[in-house]
């Protein structure tokens, strides 16, 4: 269980992180989602013990981050944003340091050093310096340092940022695996993660949190939640689509973009127009692409509720 | 205490690992021996001694140890690796006692290097080996002290030039603390009593009296205390500045 309560950090007069609480539980994937500058780091550094929080209180499976710093430390795996590490070592030394601080022994040890670096693919440069090694691989290695003592709690800012698709897939990959039996906090930008890992999401813009939800019910949030996308095999039939779809009672606006040939009708509040729509396309004779029921934009929710 | 000895050996094989250590070594015994063998005239002075050799020494360290010093911290928080190391289950002390450990310890490894002049010495002449291992003591203890400063120095700043010029200042303005030209400044306006303060804040006198091979309680708590009390300065400014 991570746990905080009214957590705050000012540096000075700004104020990065402000009365932030929230709770998480086993098996929940927290996504932690903010324009750049919001506060994400900060949080997640007052709950790995590395920034002092000015006021408030974290703690990670009940051990209590300032009173108690070493037991929440020894729950808790984390990843620090860029994942910052020992360069000039490599990757074995380096992962033997953490099985060291970590204080795994024996056979234990073993299994684990093996499991972080069968799972993260690692074998093949158990030898190279870390600073050799491309992006996608030291943010393995700090991965690796993250879950080495198999902590029943994962912190990680950013852990796909900089890595190319196939990469991003592999981390999420390992992430969902990881999500039955442990606790995660995962900060990010990129929204489709949220999506593709996250059973929760918290919202935070100038320090604050603006919205705690499911990915469902963010998405439900948006203006396209319910809105029907239907694109024309025929650009020429989109003035008089439009007029049709816009003469529906349920449909509160239409967009077009002419560039695909694609017509957006958004609802009214609640009500369903996919039936209607569908029924307005057979009778008009509408030669239909691609007819489709958005579940609603992140992104747009994303922008809305931070600017 | 077991991690810190985690750290200082993690330390330790990355000065191995850098061509830093080979540097240090390489230039720490050309220019001791040059010191001793040109400047301190080890030949011509005709004495079997080492004397010539550990006068010069706290000048070499005055340029070397903050050479060595400076990354100690400054490296840390410039990659950001501070955050790594400090969200591990360890506390701040045992992380800047074991940096600094690593550090004293190279640093032993490179004076123990200089035994050719001891042999040397004991081939010319009979030395009082007494009183060159209490010199050698001495010099450690000098290393251990510049070392914590510069340890202190390298926690006040992501850059190491910075890390190393502060280093050089503050070490420079101990050594010259107990010099006898500093001293005369003080001398002709102030009491004795401050006269006496200020020369014992010096390295150089407390040096001076372990190399000539008295070894007084009162010199090895000078750098006990100088040490600790920087090394808690060290951890201090961490505390208030890792994150920034």
């Amino acid at each position: 269980m991570i746990k905080t309560e009214h957590l705050t950090k000012h540096y000075g007069t700004l104020t990065a992180v402000e009365d932030v609480s929230f709770q998480v539980g086993p098996g929940e994937v927290l996504g932690f989602l903010g324009p750049n500058g919001a506060g994400k780091t900060t949080t997640m550094r007052m709950l790995a013990g590395f920034v002092t929080p000015t006021a408030g209180s974290a703690s990670i499976c009940g051990h209590d981050v300032e009173r108690d710093p070493l037991a929440a430390k020894a729950a808790l795996g984390y990843l620090p944003e860029g994942a910052p590490n020992y360069g000039e070592m490599t990757v074995r030394r380096f992962l033997n340091f953490i099985a060291d601080l970590r204080a795994l022994e024996g056979a234990r040890r073993t299994a684990r050093l093996r499991h972080v670096i069968g799972h993260l693919q690692l074998e093949g440069v158990l030898e190279q310096t870390i600073e050799t090694l491309s992006k996608g691989f030291r943010r393995r290695v700090g991965l690796a340092q993250a879950i080495m003592h198999d902590p029943p709690v994962l912190i990680l800012d950013e852990p796909t940022d900089g890595l190319d698709p196939n990469q991003k897939h592999e981390v999420r990959t390992l992430i969902n695996d990881m999500a039955r039996d442990k606790i995660i906090v995962i900060s990010t930008h990129i929204l489709e993660e949220v999506d593709a890992v996250c059973t929760r999401a918290i919202i935070i813009s100038q320090g604050r949190i603006v919205a705690d939800d499911t990915p469902a019910g963010l998405a439900a949030r948006s203006r396209y939640h319910n809105a029907v996308s239907m694109q024309l095999e025929e650009p020429a039939q989109l003035p008089s689509a439009r007029a049709a779809v816009e003469a529906l009672p349920a449909v509160a606006q239409v967009e077009v973009s002419e560039r695909d040939a694609r017509l957006t009708a958004l609802p009214k509040a609640g009500t369903p127009i996919l039936p209607a729509l569908s029924e307005l396309a057979a009778r008009t004779g509408l030669k239909l692409k691609e007819l489709h029921l958005e579940s609603g934009r992140l992104d747009e929710v994303f922008r809305t509720i931070t600017s | 205490m077991r991690n810190v000895g985690i750290i200082m050996r993690r330390e330790l094989v990355s000065y191995f690992a850098t061509p830093l250590a080979y540097v240090f070594i390489v230039i720490f015994l050309l220019l001791a021996n040059w010191f001793t063998f040109y400047l301190g005239a080890f030949y011509e002075r005709g004495q079997a001694d080492l004397e010539s050799f550990f006068a010069f020494l706290p000048w070499l360290y005055l340029f070397l140890i903050p050479a060595l010093s400076m990354k100690l911290w400054a490296e840390e928080r410039n990659s950001g690796s501070i955050e790594l190391l400090m969200t591990q289950p360890i506390t701040l002390r045992e992380a800047v006692l074991g940096k600094f450990f690593a550090a004293w310890i190279f640093t032993a490894f490179a004076l123990a290097l200089t035994f050719p002049l001891w042999i040397t010495v004991n081939y010319l002449g009979r030395p009082d080996n007494g009183a060159i291992l209490a010199a050698y003591l001495g010099s450690l203890l000098l290393g251990g002290g510049f070392l914590a400063i510069g340890s202190c120095m390298s926690s006040l700043t992501r850059s190491q030039v910075i890390a190393f010029i502060l280093g050089v200042f503050a070490c420079l303005a101990l050594l010259l603390a107990g010099f006898p030209g500093v001293l005369d400044v003080f001398r002709s306006w102030a009491p004795q009593s401050i006269v006496d303060a200020v020369a014992s804040l010096s390295f150089l006198v407390h040096f001076d009296s372990i190399r000539k091979g008295v070894i007084d309680v009162r010199d090895l708590l000078y750098f006990a205390m100088l040490i600790s009390l920087f090394l808690l300065a060290t951890a201090i400014a961490l505390e208030l500045r890792k994150a920034d």
